[in-house]
């Protein structure tokens, strides 16, 4: 069964495998990790049956491989996503993402009177509650929550 | 003594209660002589990207008081903004004219975005519902010249305590002095959650009330605020409440000595005229004391005091 799993989404020699990514979010992860533009091989798979998540998306990067915060990034769209670095096809490290302290042009401030609604500006916040996900906006200083939270295009 | 030169005001949580204390004890300087050419050298500018009457004079003042030069617009029709400049490009050519910037702009978080922008200090006006701190500077002011202390003081705030952002950065500020909270607003215009926590967090008390009359005998200040008709979903709503939060000259029987009113200005009917000769009042005195606190302010970010 796990090798059918493996081969769904094939292996790579070197690299970063995310995994457990939800599956409506592989693409935001993509975006978010500055994907478009690699210009190496990526592998995407979605709608792959989960046990942890019922669906779920992988993305597989060959010869990348993320520093600690760059990959806190994600933690926001795919809180459960984790990453394995592989070298020679084995698996040298796994790590769980974890919600950063700070978060920058990522999230769009809820606040529709904010200065980053109306002009280009890279948006900031300070995480205040990790596990409620509450946000404060640097420049207006309005909380944006799990309920109300939507991502820079 | 913090060196204050250089640093930007966007936020009352930008200066640290000793540095507060230190800009009062300036401003107090600055009362008793306030005429002092100290910043001949100096261009302020003041940016005002919507009206204001009270802050924008009161800058200007005390920056013309001080032998500073102005320049800038109180309304940005006629200048590059209404052609469509980005903030960014109108705060990096004023930054390249003067020595100190003084903002006011509806958008709220501007005046941090124009300090990061700006290579000279920025001082926030009022950026929308956000922040004022100036105005909760000269508060502070006006309170502690009228009693003496800002410490174990009994502070009640009247009105719109909801979208009042001048009740919500003087809750914030007093938080550091062992204030006691006396909340009074209509239910649907109550404090927020968030400034409530701030007291909490704080260990202080705070209680709430519906009818102003209650707070008379217990108040070393009372801060009145606007409630407006535009607040209410329900006019027949604002018509039950609107006399809850109106003080007039005969509730004043009973008040501390020590008591004294203020207000934001500019006030509609919520402190009736007759409030204004007896010895509580203080709003006037208190818009005085902005040009002090605001020369301080600028005096201090320019490093000639």
């Amino acid at each position: 069964m796990e090798n059918k799993k493996e081969l769904v989404v094939s292996a790579i020699d070197n690299g970063t495998v995310i995994d457990h990514i939800p599956t409506h979010a592989v693409y935001r992860v993509i975006h978010i990790l500055g994907l478009e533009g690699y210009e190496d091989e990526v592998l995407i798979g979605y709608n792959l049956d989960s046990k942890k998540l019922g669906k779920k998306g992988i993305i597989k990067i060959k010869n990348k491989f993320f520093e600690k915060d760059e990959i806190n990034k994600i933690a926001l769209v795919a809180p459960m996503a984790s990453l394995i670095v592989i070298k020679n096809y084995e698996v040298v490290e796994k790590i769980r993402t974890e919600i950063p302290n700070k978060i920058e042009g990522i999230v769009k401030c809820v606040n529709p009177k904010c200065i980053t609604n109306s002009e280009v500006i890279r948006t900031k916040f300070d995480v205040v509650d990790k596990e409620n996900l509450e946000l404060r906006c640097h420049y207006c200083e309005k909380f944006t929550s799990k309920d109300t939270i939507s991502f820079v295009e | 003594m913090s060196n204050l030169k250089g640093r930007n005001l966007i936020s009352i949580t930008d200066f640290s209660k000793e540095e507060y204390i230190q800009i009062l004890d300036i401003a107090e300087e600055f009362e008793k002589n306030p005429k002092q050419a100290i910043l001949n050298d100096k261009v302020v500018a003041t940016l005002f990207f919507e009206p204001s009457t009270r802050t924008r004079l009161s800058f200007e003042s005390a920056a013309n008081q001080l032998g500073a030069r102005i320049i800038g617009f109180s309304d940005p029709g006629g200048t590059s903004v209404q052609k469509g400049e980005s903030l960014h490009d109108t705060i990096t050519m004023v930054s390249s004219y003067s020595d100190l910037i003084v903002m006011r702009n509806p958008r709220e978080g501007s005046s941090r975005y124009a300090s990061e922008v700006s290579n000279v200090p920025v001082i926030n006006a009022g950026d929308g519902a956000n922040q004022h701190p100036t105005q909760c500077m000269l508060d502070l002011y006006s309170i502690r010249k009228t009693q003496g202390t800002l410490d174990n003081l009994n502070i009640a705030l009247v009105g719109d305590l909801k979208y009042g952002r001048t009740v919500h950065s003087l809750t914030q500020a007093m938080c550091n002095f062992n204030t006691t909270f006396h909340f009074v607003s209509p239910d649907e215009l109550k404090m927020p959650e968030s400034v409530k926590m701030s007291v909490r967090d704080a260990k202080l008390k705070y209680y709430e009330y519906s009818d102003i009359s209650e707070i008379i005998p217990v108040a070393d200040i009372i801060y009145m605020t606007r409630v407006q008709r535009e607040r209410f979903p329900d006019l027949i709503e604002y018509e039950r409440v609107k006399d809850s939060c109106i003080l007039t000259a005969n509730m004043l029987k009973g008040c501390k000595d020590n008591m004294r009113i203020l207000h934001p200005l500019p006030r509609v009917n919520e402190i009736t005229t007759d409030v204004d000769k007896t010895p509580y009042a203080y709003y006037f005195q208190q818009a005085q004391n902005g040009v002090y606190v605001r020369q301080a302010l600028i005096a201090a970010i320019l490093g000639v005091r």
